[in-house]
């Protein structure tokens, strides 16, 4: 598709300690689309950060070693490409948002220089220019601009976030990886949070790759789902696929170890088990031994990803997957 | 339960603490060899007289400045005195310049830092305040002076050093207990009635003393460097006493022409130092239970 | 029911140079035997505090804790620990909650320790039958926490708690750390616990939905201030107060249709420094009128139903 934004085939990385290879992704396919916003659902250590890091290219090698497959951004081969052009990608064209607003700012630094920084990386304008773009970026994350000489440990939580956010969105990236960004939020500030990035996602077009474990998260803003298990992706389709025909085994799993607000069980369907050891994953399905479906021969063999309805894709043998 | 007690399973064999920090220290190649080369100088200095050809203080005039041969392999000093059996015997004082300053300092300090960490509040800010200004001198100096005042001999040497040296463990010692004692393991053990003085020995000595380990390991290193420093400038052993640094001092005047002299006792200190330096840090790794690997 | 646990006017103000936070302001409570009593806020809302001044890990300033019909507000040495025998703690974090150097039964086995009266057999036995109850395998005697998941060593730190058969247990966001498969492993943990030895809970978190699910009451907080308080099904079915209207909106909510219409709140949670008497969420209320300005009173508009707003029924 022509207006494929983001192209990821086959994508494989390990991380490789003194005695052990943990396989932390293996052989993710994802596609993101101009104004797409993508939720990254999973667990902790599924490899969903991983594959983030990848796509910016800022994981650290080693431990972690490319093993196959290409990531393609904007038909351009990210893999192949030289530290001095990705420099150019990253924070330009592709920004991204880290969980804990406090450790991505730097402490001694006015929150304004340093949005102002980021403009001048990557623009030809001058200081004052930059300085105006960035008082624009505080304004449009509902800060006050008069809040530009301000020190991060002036601000809350929160607002941090905002900064973040701003500084992310100072460029005007193509693709926007947002990493958990309103985990370490109250609640009422992650509504404030998410409400604000809904907005300008929808002014400023950018693409977003949303990585969370909150399927809360995931409804609110999302146009469609991949949902990553131990390094795969298990299912993906658009929001209405997921949240209303979830067809995986491992997803089904997930919507039911929630605790509903307008439900009265008494008790919750938790997945039982854990997530197999990344450093010794199981020959056939990963998640066969968490399954309550589970045959023998899901253990056999990897089963192949099938498409259940037009764009609504699952990794599962009984959902017509064959081996 | 009763009935529990009678089928109790087995108890797994536990691997010792010992052992597990033992097979953890074994990657580090560099520590293992400085264990081996800090084993292999505590032996020569506990059987100094049976290794050593001749005695540290066996004159004879015959072989004044005689070089290197099979009779004496690193030569012999202006009175003759074999080199080889002087720094033997010379590792004996070496060695206790810096285990027992080391003792001295950390035994103070690591009470005193207990103390100031535990308590706080004025308890705190006076023992720390006193440690400023006692770490305003510069430690060499303290050092020196301390010597000085004590008279020069190898024991006021040690006690100099040893006294010069306590706040560092001192202050990483309280620095250790602040952070555990915020931690919320503490708090647990609070909240099932462990007293005051299980806490400090069950969870915070354990947790605090790792690095008080790592530490106390590399300033021994720097204190068998201070006491051949104190002994060149003539405040530590004094003659015949072989210690490391005196017989730099000997061999000062006439450096330009035996400076292997000079040069063997001062390789001597260096792989000593570099050996206890190397060892802690692989303790730091080992000796951390998180760390995998 | 027989009333376990009774708190009036419990304070706990902390020096702050020479002002005073708020941390704990006057709060008023009853738990029956056997039930929960969810504790909700935002961070900073006090009530994390709470459970550690009912505790008594952290000196009250003021007022009375009640357990079983013995007042415990300044116990003795002794007294303490007693109390601690039947009111235990499960902290938030299962990285930080357990000693690194002690295996999984070291650390089990200290309360048993501790309390004495038990051979080391009889010991051993009972921690294997501890460690069995929170679902933890035998074959994790001997590790240490670092070698664990977070659920086992939360389930590690809910079996530490359970040794000494206590009547109570401060849940102290015990699942906020976890992965959701994980945290309805341990929810249904604490729950089928509650069933078979008749705990009470005070199940203190800010996770909403969470809270629904497990609590018989829930209190809300804000800045140290209870706002209010309300059977689990009332609360959600008809919050009174401005603030729990906007907390229950902001849930985030794994559905993609019927969206509700979101309360967003303006600000942020202010400083509980020296707050001023008035209302301590006036200033993000978008019902502000002047009364608001005087110090709030607890009414009861329905029975058991309590609220902290003097608009609340104009709203």
């Amino acid at each position: 598709m022509a207006d494929n934004i983001l192209e990821i085939r086959d994508l494989v990385v390990e991380y490789r300690t003194d005695d052990a290879v943990i396989h932390a992704v293996n052989g993710i396919n994802l596609t993101v689309q101009k104004g797409e916003t993508i939720g990254l659902v999973g667990e902790t250590g599924a490899g969903k950060t991983t594959i983030a890091r990848s796509i910016l290219r800022i994981l650290q090698t080693p431990p972690a070693k490319f093993c196959g497959g290409t990531i393609m951004f904007e038909g351009q081969d990210i893999m192949a490409m030289t530290e001095q052009q990705m420099r150019k990608i990253r924070g330009d064209k592709i920004a991204m948002i880290f969980q804990d607003p406090m450790t991505a700012l730097n402490p001694i630094e006015r929150v304004g220089y340093q949005i102002a920084e980021a403009i001048g990386l990557h623009n030809k304008v001058t200081r004052a220019e930059a300085e105006m773009k960035a008082c624009d970026m505080l304004e449009m994350v509902g800060i006050p601009a008069d809040r530009y000489k301000e020190f991060p440990h002036q601000f809350s939580g929160g607002m941090k976030q905002r900064v973040v956010i701003a500084m992310a969105l100072a460029c005007n990236p193509i693709l926007l990886l947002a990493d958990e960004p309103t985990t370490a939020l109250d609640v009422t500030i992650q509504a404030q949070v998410l409400e604000m990035m809904q907005n300008l996602k929808e002014t400023l077009g950018t693409s977003v790759v949303m990585i969370t474990h909150d399927l809360g998260v995931v409804a609110d803003i999302c146009n469609t789902v991949a949902v990553v298990y131990a390094g795969e992706i298990v299912e993906r389709g658009t929001v209405e696929h997921i949240f209303d025909y979830p067809s995986h085994p491992y997803t089904i799993g997930l919507f039911n170890s929630l605790p509903k607000l307008d439900s009265t069980e008494a008790r919750l369907k938790p997945i039982t088990g854990l997530m197999p050891d990344p450093t010794n994953l199981p020959l056939g399905c990963k998640f066969y031994e968490r399954c309550p479906e589970a045959t023998d021969k899901c253990a056999e063999a990897p089963p192949e990803v099938t498409e259940v309805s037009p764009g609504h894709q699952v990794k599962c043998l009984l959902k017509g997957g064959s081996v | 339960m009763s009935a529990a007690t009678e089928t109790l399973p087995e108890i797994k064999k536990k691997q010792s603490r010992f052992s597990e920090i033992w097979r953890r220290l074994k990657k580090n190649k560099a520590a293992v060899v400085s264990l081996f080369v800090i084993a292999f100088i505590i032996l020569v200095a506990l059987f100094a007289p049976l290794i050593a050809p001749y005695g540290y203080d066996e004159v004879n005039y015959d072989k004044s400045f005689a070089p290197p041969s099979w009779e004496n392999p690193l030569g012999c000093d202006k009175l003759g005195r074999d080199l080889l059996s002087r720094i033997i015997y010379g590792s004996r004082q070496s060695l206790q310049l810096g285990l027992v300053a080391v003792a001295i300092s950390a035994t103070i300090g690591i009470m005193i830092g207990a103390v100031a960490g535990y308590y706080g509040g004025w308890t705190d800010t006076l023992i720390m305040r006193a440690l400023d200004i006692y770490q305003s001198i510069p430690m060499f100096l303290l050092c020196v002076t301390l010597a000085a005042i004590l008279g020069p001999s190898l024991r006021n040497a040690i006690l100099a050093i040893g006294i010069s040296m306590i706040p560092g463990p001192a202050r990483l010692m309280r620095a250790s207990i602040l952070t555990v004692r915020e931690t919320e393991y503490v708090e647990a053990a609070r909240a099932i009635n462990a007293g005051t003085g299980r806490i400090i020995r069950k969870h915070i000595v354990p947790n605090a003393i790792a690095p008080m380990i790592v530490s106390i390991t590399m300033s021994i290193g720097n204190s068998v460097l201070s006491g051949a420093g104190l002994s060149f400038i003539g405040l530590g052993a004094q003659p015949p006493i072989p210690e490391w640094g005196a017989l730099i001092n000997d061999a000062r005047n006439i450096m330009r022409e035996h400076g292997s002299l000079a040069m063997y006792p001062g390789l001597c200190v260096m792989i000593t130092v570099l050996a206890f330096n190397l060892l802690g840090d692989g303790l730091r790794d080992a000796l951390d239970p998180r760390l995998k690997n | 029911m027989a009333v376990l646990l009774e708190v009036r006017n419990l304070k706990k103000y902390f020096k702050v140079g020479a002002a005073q936070l708020h941390a704990v302001d006057d709060i008023n409570f009853v738990l029956d035997e056997g039930k929960t009593l969810g504790v909700v806020g935002e961070s900073g809302c006090g009530k994390t505090t709470l459970g550690r001044v009912i505790l008594h890990l952290l000196d009250l300033t003021d007022g009375q804790v009640i357990f079983e019909g013995k007042d415990c507000t300044s116990p003795t040495k002794k007294e303490l620990i007693e109390m601690r025998e039947d009111m235990q703690i499960i902290f938030q974090d299962p990285y930080s909650s357990l000693n690194p150097r002690m295996s999984v039964s070291e650390t089990i086995m200290e309360p048993l320790i501790l309390q004495g009266g038990m051979t080391k057999i009889e010991m051993r036995a009972e921690t294997l039958h501890l460690m069995e109850t929170v679902g933890l395998a035998q074959r994790f005697e001997n590790s240490y926490p670092h070698e664990l998941d977070g659920g086992r060593r939360q389930r590690i730190g809910i079996a530490r708690a359970l040794a000494l058969k206590p009547k109570f247990i401060v849940c102290d966001e015990p699942v906020s750390a976890l992965d959701v498969s994980i945290q309805a492993q341990i929810i249904n943990l604490l729950l089928d616990l509650q069933e078979e030895r008749g705990l009470a809970y005070m199940f203190v978190t800010h996770d909403l939905s969470v809270v629904k699910y497990i609590s018989d009451d829930i209190m809300v907080m804000y800045l140290g201030q209870m706002v209010e308080k309300a059977s689990s099904d009332e609360l959600f079915a008809k919050p009174l107060h401005p603030y729990t209207k906007a907390l229950l909106s902001a849930i985030p909510v794994p559905n993609i249709h019927n969206k509700k219409k979101r309360i967003i709140m303006q600000g942020e949670i202010t400083s509980p420094i020296n707050p001023r008497p008035g209302c301590r969420f006036m200033d993000r209320c978008q019902y502000v009128t002047p009364e608001c300005s005087e110090p709030q009173v607890l009414e009861e508009p329905d029975s058991d139903h309590f609220v902290a707003c003097c608009n609340f029924s104009k709203i």
